[in-house]
């Protein structure tokens, strides 16, 4: 028996490799609990328990906590931290009104490449928090960094707000069309904008129909400030920072918490009942709910507008942001669908597509536990449309994929 | 679940029975299933097909990934196991009674060359450092 090579790139199978991993605070935790870890992108993870079909049942059916400390909390503060946002992210900052709500963002080079998908939550106009992936952490907090501190060499003139655009772009004043007008920058007293990568944070997510009460059996200190947190908004209570947010198509909370704190968090959730879950079944969650994995379904080779993101980018205002020209400039001639397997078999990452329209590619597939049935993300050229009938490259045979809308499960139901 | 001493393998983790009237049963080891987890596909080989030793002849695919199965002798395929199409975590439950092709050997002296027990520990041994 042997791997294949059309594997989920995600798993390095079957050998460990001799490198030092890099090891999250709940390791041993992990251990403990009977975990068969991996090598994921550089960290020894968590892959499942026992069985991932049954941890995923578990999560959309009652909930489950996942380890997700390797994702990095990087804190953006200082005045005028909107202004510099919504120039940073192909997302529009200045659809947060309400302090914690958040937003889900790409970040783009100039050429309109996907650097990172992220989260970015509204504290304060003087503070946003933001999540981005583990496998880009270091390179997003170095471009971050690399552009507030051209925002903030604007600081001394006192127009902050005005952004340099890319090579040959225009300049931004950034308040024309802006209903959060920045407060006076510049002069004394002016705070730059600051990049600080939270590593003395750690983060779990805990995801279900039943996580929330969970969350608040183990933390009913902040039962007050998170009962009334819409989706997409979080709370920052103390040395908890309680969002609700995730990345499962479940209701739930990611919670941000010191470091030193995370292993007791974790043992006391598990004894109110909540079972850990592995990245297994967070990728297949995950792909069912119809979300993109960084590296995957998008990376710096393409644009959000191939990588189903077009939603999160707003290029009908007047407002300027990196990657905007290059989008404009360039419309796609792919995108992203979901595909249904009619035949027997798996999807899997990188088989070819053939369809009427030309050939596209496999970003993501898996079986679904929720549909018992294969399902993938494909990007394909932008004549299929629903309803098609493609035929996927497995192995020696041609299988029939029925071209669909996804998500394709979510809170606890099949949707295809 | 140890190896059980009846059966030969290979260092590729397959498994190997020897019935009665000298035909042989083919499945993956308790090791190979522990890696690969929750299974939920196969692909078996169709009966007639004269295979190789060491020829990819099925294929087995958990949530997380494909894996081929190898022939472990050279001779011909009599029989797919279909059970497994509509249950493959039978492989996961039950690793040494879900056969997945049966094959009449060319040689019955290649099957007795195969690993035992204790020698396939050994591999298994060895690849977890």
């Amino acid at each position: 028996m042997g791997a294949r090579p059309c594997g989920l790139a995600l798993f390095y199978w079957p050998k460990a490799t001799m490198t030092t991993l890099k090891q999250t605070p709940l390791n041993a935790a992990h251990r403990a609990m009977g975990a068969k870890m991996v090598d994921f992108g550089g960290w020894d993870m968590p892959v499942n328990y026992g069985s991932q079909i049954e941890e995923h049942h578990q999560v959309r059916n009652d909930c489950g906590m996942f380890d997700v400390c390797h994702m990095r909390v990087v804190d953006a503060k200082g005045d005028g931290v909107r202004a510099f946002l919504r120039y940073l992210l192909a997302n529009n900052a200045d659809k947060l009104t309400v302090p914690g709500k958040a937003l889900y963002s790409a970040m783009l080079r100039p050429d309109g490449g996907v650097i990172d998908d992220l989260i970015i939550y509204f504290m304060s106009e003087q503070w946003f928090r933001i999540v981005v992936n583990a496998g880009t952490a270091d390179k997003d907090i170095a471009w971050m960094k690399e552009q507030a501190e051209e925002f903030n060499r604007h600081l001394p003139q006192g127009d902050a707000a005005v952004v340099l655009s890319p090579p040959g772009g225009k300049l931004d004043r950034g308040t024309l069309e802006n209903p959060h007008p920045n407060p006076p920058l510049g002069g004394e007293g002016t705070k730059p904008i600051t990049i600080t990568s939270r590593d003395d944070l750690a983060m779990v997510a805990i995801q279900g129909p039943n996580a929330r009460a969970k969350v608040w059996q183990v933390l009913p200190q902040t039962k007050a400030a998170t009962e009334g947190l819409v989706n997409f908004q979080a709370a920052d209570c103390g040395e908890y920072f309680v969002a609700r947010t995730g990345y499962t198509g479940e209701d739930g909370f990611e919670v941000m918490l010191p470091k030193t704190k995370v292993e007791e968090f974790w043992y006391a959730l598990n004894k109110a009942g909540v079972k850990p879950i592995g990245l297994g079944a967070r990728d297949t969650l995950r792909l069912e709910a119809g979300m993109n994995l960084y590296g995957h379904d998008m990376d710096e080779t393409v644009g959000p507008l191939e990588s189903g993101m077009a939603w999160t980018v707003d290029l009908l205002s007047e407002r300027d942001f990196i990657g905007k020209a290059a989008l404009l400039a360039n419309p796609p001639s792919t995108k992203l669908v979901g595909l249904l397997l009619l035949d027997r078999g798996v999807l899997r990452d990188h088989q070819k597509v053939h369809s009427a329209h030309g050939t596209g590619e496999i970003t993501s597939g898996t079986f679904s536990p929720t549909l018992e049935k294969s399902i993938a993300l494909a990007r394909v050229p932008k004549g299929v449309a629903i309803g098609d009938t493609v035929q996927v490259a497995v192995r020696d045979k041609m299988l029939a994929a029925k071209v669909v809308k996804y998500p394709f499960a979510r809170n606890g139901k099949g949707l295809v | 679940m140890s190896n059980p001493n009846n059966l030969k393998y290979t260092a590729t983790h397959e498994w190997v029975r020897t019935e009665a009237d000298g035909t042989i049963s083919v499945g993956i080891t308790q090791h190979a299933q522990e890696l690969l987890g929750d299974m939920v596909f196969v692909e078996a080989p169709q009966a007639g097909r004269k295979l190789q030793a060491k020829e990819e002849c099925a294929v087995v695919e958990s949530v997380k990934a494909a894996a081929d199965v190898y022939a472990p002798v050279s001779g011909e395929v009599l029989a797919a196991n279909s059970a497994l199409d509509g249950s493959p975590e039978q492989i996961n439950n039950t690793p040494y009674d879900a056969w997945i092709f049966k094959m009449k050997p060319d040689n019955a002296a290649d099957v007795a060359a195969l690993l035992d027990a204790a020698a396939y520990q050994a591999v298994v041994d060895s690849e977890a450092h």
